[in-house]
C-alpha cells in the first residue's frame, strides 16, 4: 500500500488565482485513487485550500484507514485495484461510525450501471473524469460545508 | 379471414394488366359483370368458390389475390403500428395499403430498417459494455486525460507555483502524454479492423476467423490429402495477430481431421451411413466431434455447426440457412448443444424451429465430450458441438429456440435470461 502524506505541502502556494480567499485550514480529505498523477494534482488543489490530504493507492486497506483517520471527506475512485470503490462505499455506509461521512466518487467509465449502483449505495456526489479543477474544488468544499 | 377489401382492387389490377374487360372475366367466372364491378370496387366481399373462379379466370392463385404481396406488407405495418401505441388506424390498414401502396411500402421499409438498426445498435452496445479490451483501453486513456487536464490547468492557472511542484507536474505531464500516445495507438489499432466490417462493427478475433472461413466457403482444399501446396492456407488476410494465432490452432485441427477422415473415406461413409455422425464414427473409428466438423465443413455442405466449451461460450460458428448464431455473447439456452455439454457422450437430437417471422425448421444433432489434456489429476475440459440441417416447412418440430435472448421474440420462454429488443411487449423491451 502506498500512503503519502501532504503534511509537507508548501502553504505558500495559497496565492495566485485564489488570492484573497480565506483558506479553511484543518480539513482532512482522504483520497483513495490508484492513479498517482491524478492523486498528486488533487493533493495540490486541496492543499492550496489549506487542506490535509492523505492518499491511499489501493482499496484493500481503505476501510480500516478511513475508520482510523476519521477524515472530513472521502474521495473515492470507483475503479480501484484490490477492492472496488463501490464495495468500500457500501462498507463505509454500513458502519455507524462512517455512515454519514461525505463521500465523493470519482468515475471514469461510461457511468451508467456503476454510477447507479454507487448512487444507491449512498455516494454524496459524483465527479466524472476528466474533471475541471475549479469544479472539483468547489464540490469538495460544498461537501464539507465550506 | 381478414378484411378482404383490397382483394377486389387486386382483381381489378390483375384484370387490367391482362387487358381484359369486366364482362369477359365475369363471364369466365360465372358471375354478372355488375357483381364483378362491385367486387372490384371493394363493395362486396369475395371469397371461397367465387374467388377461386375469378382467380382461375385471371390465371392466378386464389391465395395471391387474397393476400397478394400485401400479406407480408400488412404484417410488417401491423408490427410498426404496434410500436406507436394506438396512433395508427389499424382497422383501416387494408384501405391504406390499397389506396397508398407506395407509401405503405415506404412505411414498412422504414420499420424493417429501424429493426435492423436497433439490432446493430444493440450489438454495438453489447460490445462497448462487454468488450474487456475496449473498456480497458478507454479507461487507460480517460485516466491519462484526467491527469493531463488537472495538471495542465494547475500549471496554467497557478502563477507563482513552487519550482519543485512545477518540475513534478511537468514530469507527470510528460509521463501521461506518453501513456496517452500508447493508449490512443492501441485504440486506433483496435478500432481500425472495423473498417471492413458491416454495421456490426468491431470484430473480435473469433469473428474475424469466422468471416475469413466464410469467405472461403468453410472448406480449405489446402488441408486435404494430396494438396499440392504444403505450406497451407495463406493467413495474411486476417488483420490481427490474435485472429491469425486462433486460425493456426483451428487449421491444425482441420488438418488432423482431414488426415483421420480423408475426403474419399468421408464420401464413402456418407453414402453408406447417411449424414449420421454416430454411424460414421462407428464405421471409421473416428471421434464423433471430428466427424461432425468434417460433415459440416465438406465442400458445399449446407449444415451449420456451432462448437462451445464448458462455459457455453461459442468457439466456432458456421451459420446455415435460417440459423444465425449470435456473433457475440451467449446463445439460446434451449439449444440441444447445451444438453450435450451437460451430458457428455450422449447424443442430443431435436427438430427445432427458429423463433421469428420466418420460423425455419432444422434438424439439430449435438454431442459433447470431456478431455483431460493434463492427464490424471489435471483439469477436465469439455467441448460440445451442434450440427443443424434445414428440414422442410411441413416437418413437425419439438421445440422453438432462438439465437440469443436479445433478439428473440419468444415472450413466454422459460429460459429467457434478459429482455428482448424485438418483443412486442413494451414492458419487456430492453
Amino acid at each position: 500500500m502506498r500512503q503519502v502524506s501532504a503534511d509537507s505541502f508548501p502553504q505558500k502556494a495559497i496565492h495566485g488565482p485564489h488570492q484573497g480567499r480565506i483558506a479553511t485550514v484543518g480539513h482532512h480529505a482522504m483520497l483513495i485513487e490508484d492513479e498517482p498523477n491524478i492523486a498528486e494534482a488533487i493533493r495540490f488543489l486541496l492543499g492550496r485550500e489549506g487542506w490535509r490530504v492523505t492518499t491511499l493507492g489501493d482499496g484493500l486497506a481503505a476501510e480500516a484507514e478511513v475508520r482510523a483517520a476519521r477524515p472530513d471527506i472521502v474521495i473515492l475512485d470507483l475503479m480501484l485495484p484490490g477492492r472496488s470503490g463501490l464495495e468500500i462505499l457500501t462498507a463505509l455506509r454500513a458502519d455507524p461510525v462512517t455512515a454519514a461521512l461525505p463521500v465523493m466518487m470519482l468515475t471514469a467509465r461510461g457511468q451508467g450501471r456503476d454510477r447507479e449502483a454507487a448512487e444507491q449505495a449512498g455516494a454524496d456526489l459524483f465527479m466524472a473524469k476528466p474533471f475541471s479543477n475549479a469544479e472539483f474544488v468547489a464540490a469538495a468544499r460544498a461537501l464539507v460545508g465550506v | 379471414m381478414a378484411l378482404n377489401a383490397p382483394t377486389g382492387s387486386r382483381v381489378r389490377e390483375r384484370r387490367q394488366a391482362l387487358g381484359l374487360r369486366q364482362a369477359e372475366v365475369a363471364r369466365a367466372a360465372g358471375i354478372s359483370a355488375s357483381y364483378l364491378n362491385l367486387i372490384e370496387h371493394n363493395r362486396r366481399r369475395v371469397a371461397g368458390e367465387v374467388l377461386a373462379r375469378l382467380a382461375s379466370a385471371l390465371g392466378i392463385e386464389a391465395l395471391a389475390l387474397e393476400e397478394g404481396a400485401e400479406g407480408a406488407l400488412a404484417e410488417t405495418l401491423r408490427a410498426a403500428a404496434g410500436e406507436t401505441e394506438g396512433l395508427a388506424e389499424l382497422d383501416r390498414l387494408e384501405e391504406f395499403i390499397g389506396r397508398y401502396p407506395g407509401w405503405a411500402q415506404v412505411t414498412a421499409g422504414l420499420h424493417r430498417r429501424a429493426g435492423q438498426l436497433e439490432q446493430a445498435v444493440a450489438a454495438l452496445n453489447d460490445r462497448l459494455a462487454h468488450d474487456p479490451h475496449l473498456s480497458l483501453a478507454l479507461h487507460e486513456v480517460l485516466s491519462a486525460v484526467s491527469s493531463v487536464r488537472s495538471t495542465a490547468a494547475i500549471l496554467a492557472e497557478t502563477e507563482d507555483i513552487e519550482p519543485d511542484w512545477r518540475a513534478r507536474f511537468h514530469a507527470n505531464l510528460h509521463h501521461d502524454s506518453e501513456r496517452l500516445a500508447t493508449g490512443a495507438e492501441a485504440l486506433v489499432a483496435y478500432l481500425d479492423g472495423s473498417d471492413s466490417e458491416s454495421a456490426a462493427g468491431l470484430a473480435t478475433p473469433q469473428e474475424e476467423l469466422d468471416d475469413w472461413l466464410a469467405a472461403r466457403g468453410w472448406h480449405l482444399p489446402e488441408l486435404e490429402e494430396g494438396a499440392s501446396d504444403l505450406s497451407g492456407p495463406d493467413l495474411s488476410g486476417l488483420a490481427t495477430a490474435a485472429a491469425r494465432s486462433l486460425a493456426a490452432g483451428w487449421l491444425a485441427e482441420m488438418r488432423r481431421d482431414a488426415q483421420t477422415l480423408p475426403l474419399a473415406a468421408m464420401q464413402a461413409a456418407l453414402a453408406a451411413c447417411g449424414p449420421d455422425p454416430l454411424r460414421i464414427a462407428a464405421r471409421t473409428g473416428a471421434n464423433v466431434l471430428a466427424v461432425m466438423r468434417r460433415l459440416a465443413l465438406l465442400p458445399g455442405a449446407e449444415a451449420g455447426l456451432v462448437i462451445c466449451d464448458a462455459s457455453g461460450a461459442l468457439l466456432f460458428r458456421k451459420p446455415a440457412p435460417g440459423f444465425a448464431p449470435p456473433r457475440s455473447g451467449a446463445a439460446c439456452a434451449l439449444w440441444p448443444l447445451y444438453a450435450a455439454l451437460a451430458r457428455p457422450m450422449t447424443p442430443s437430437a431435436a427438430r427445432i424451429e427458429m423463433a421469428g417471422r420466418n420460423g425455419l425448421r432444422l434438424q439439430a444433432f449435438a454431442w459433447g465430450e470431456a478431455s483431460y489434456p493434463q492427464g490424471l489429476g489435471g483439469v477436465e475440459l469439455r467441448q460440445a458441438a451442434m450440427m443443424v440441417t434445414p428440414i422442410g416447412r411441413g416437418e413437425t418440430t419439438e421445440i422453438r429456440v432462438g439465437a440469443s435472448c436479445r433478439i428473440c421474440p419468444l415472450s413466454d420462454c422459460p429460459a429467457r435470461r434478459e429482455p428482448s429488443i424485438v418483443t412486442d411487449r413494451p414492458d419487456l423491451r430492453g
